[in-house]
């Protein structure tokens, strides 16, 4: 990618004309004047990890030389020690289990009723009828001004938990996949008409996996929704999962607990999203070979 | 006017063929026999219908309004101007999309090797170049044995030393495989290296219907071969001789 703006192409390329005209001598010269970049320039190793280390770094500066008040943000060793104490007392495994599941309920429903209104959606004009407009309105309501009406339907239980989740991961699924169903090139229906192919193999040949690219684009902001509804619903009414033990330590005044909580959210979010970058990777294999 | 193929079993019959867009009249009652094994270029300036003609024969007009007989054979493969691969399904894969299983896979593979690409089974369409995805989409119509090829302007899209070479390949092809084709072009050199016989459609109706009797591989020195070109030209409205002059 960056390899267009290596400065050691732009040079020997600018160089080596002069070179063979035997102008060597000049060169030097020339490069003083040479045209000001306007690219980002070459790739910095590691450049990604620079900022988060930098911050991480000053951190513990500023806690080690006392310039920040431990009630406010607790030391990096403090937050440490208290990820060790919430593992030996099995708190820390017990609630991440309980949230994990909860997500991974959740997201598992909603992909599956996500992609089956997609395709009934994508494939009859009917299916669109009965299924766009709900979705839209749907989708025009923030999942989570719902739960108000869901803990009087289902109670402050799982169920109430979990239909908020599916209910957010319902829509980029749904919206992602039907629009990539709707925009696989009609040229490829005509060909599946000229070669008499059934409906079965049309559809599993021809437009599931066209549209392919825009499901796992809908998966991506799908997991990402998965994680912040499930903060949501168990700060608001729970006894359980991480949310609450942040909850619960914000009540008792435990910053490092609820640091330790932000931690694991962010390695949840990192970790997901690479899985199913992974996954991206592994399927559209036919597309990477026109990124190289 | 009603072009015969002479003493030939008819793969093809269209009887006053008529097809019309909104108020504009498409084709205008058009009459075509094509005999089996037939090779029929159709040339046409754009916008003459024969594009139009084409879909009718592949019966993908849905929609479009129009009155006529025609009678194709059940077993018909069209080739487009583009390759049309599935870009998610290996080469082999876009060979035998539809065809049931191990037959398939064996036709397959062996109608690869005919279009010279033995070996490419697994490759991306994408890893290919414009010729070789043309050659896939040809190996994609033939393992399906067909009756009739309809090919809408093939070569269109590639350059002029790829289009040469798949001029020979299929003319190989056909030769082996006998389909009745009708190829659908506007390069004139092309229709006459390639047909047995040419149609020139003009808004809506055929124009000319002409054998070509010059033996194969064609030369286009030979003076037949310009003097066909020039009658072909000026059906088409290009004035041959006065473009040379200028």
């Amino acid at each position: 990618m960056a390899t267009t703006w290596d400065a050691d192409n732009v040079k020997t390329s600018r160089i080596s004309p002069r070179e063979s005209a035997g102008v060597t001598a000049t060169a030097k010269h020339a490069a003083s004047r040479a045209r000001r970049r306007l690219g980002p320039g070459r790739e910095i190793p590691f450049g990604l990890q620079i900022g988060p280390a930098l911050l991480v770094l000053a951190w513990i500066a500023g806690s080690a030389l006392g310039w920040i008040d431990p009630r406010i943000l607790p030391a990096p060793w403090t937050v440490v020690e208290a990820f060790a104490r919430l593992i030996a007392e099995g708190r820390l495994q017990d609630n991440f289990v309980t949230s994990a599941t909860r997500a991974l309920l959740g997201l598992s429903i909603g992909l599956v009723i996500g992609t089956a209104l997609a395709v009934i959606a994508g494939l009859s004009r009917v299916g669109e009828a009965l299924i766009d407009g709900p979705i839209q309105i749907k989708r025009a309501i923030p999942t989570l001004a719902l739960i108000p009406l869901f803990i009087l339907w289902f109670g402050i239980g799982e169920g109430m938990k979990v239909t908020t989740i599916v209910l957010a991961v319902v829509i980029p699924i749904y919206i992602h996949t039907h629009n990539a169903l709707r925009s696989i090139d009609s040229r490829y229906v005509e060909l599946a008409e000229t070669l008499r192919m059934s409906q079965k193999d049309f559809i599993f040949q021809v437009v599931l996996p066209g549209a392919l690219p825009g499901f796992l684009l809908g998966l991506r902001f799908a997991v990402t929704l998965c994680w912040v509804s499930l903060v949501v619903v168990e700060q608001i009414n729970s006894t359980s999962g991480l949310g609450y033990m942040i909850d619960l330590a914000r009540t008792y005044g435990q910053t490092d607990v609820i640091l330790v909580g932000l931690v694991v959210y962010v390695l949840l979010g990192l970790v997901s999203d690479g899985l199913v970058r992974l996954i991206e990777r592994r399927v559209l294999s036919w597309r990477r070979t026109l990124a190289n | 006017m009603a072009p015969h193929s002479g003493q030939l079993k008819p793969a093809v019959h269209v009887e006053n063929l008529m097809r019309r867009f909104a108020a504009k009249t498409i084709l205008d009652g058009v009459d075509l026999d094509i005999g089996e094994g037939e090779f029929v270029a159709l040339l046409g300036k754009s916008g003459s219908g024969k594009s139009t003609f084409l879909k009718a024969l592949a019966g993908l007009d849905h929609e479009v309004e129009g009155t006529g007989a025609l009678e194709t054979p059940e077993k018909l493969s069209v080739v487009f101007q583009d390759a049309r691969l599935l870009p998610w399904r290996t080469v082999i894969q876009n060979v035998t999309l539809g065809l049931p299983g191990e037959t398939g896979q064996e036709a397959g593979r062996k109608a690869l090797a005919e279009v010279g690409l033995e070996g490419r089974e697994t490759a991306w369409p994408n890893q290919l170049s414009g010729g070789e995805q043309q050659r896939v989409a040809l190996a994609r119509s033939l393992v399906r044995e067909p009756a009739l090829l309809l090919a809408d302007e093939p070569f269109g899209a590639l350059d002029a030393l790829t289009r040469l070479k798949m001029h020979d390949l299929l003319r190989e092809l056909c030769a082996k495989h006998r389909p009745a084709v009708l190829l659908v072009t506007h390069d004139v050199d092309e229709a006459i290296s390639l047909a047995d016989r040419i149609l020139v459609l003009d808004e809506g109706r055929l124009v000319e219907d002409l054998r070509i009797d010059l033996a194969v591989p064609r030369d286009h020195g030979d003076p037949r071969f310009a003097q066909i070109r020039t009658r072909l030209l000026s059906r088409l409205g290009v004035d041959a001789p006065g473009r040379r002059a200028a």
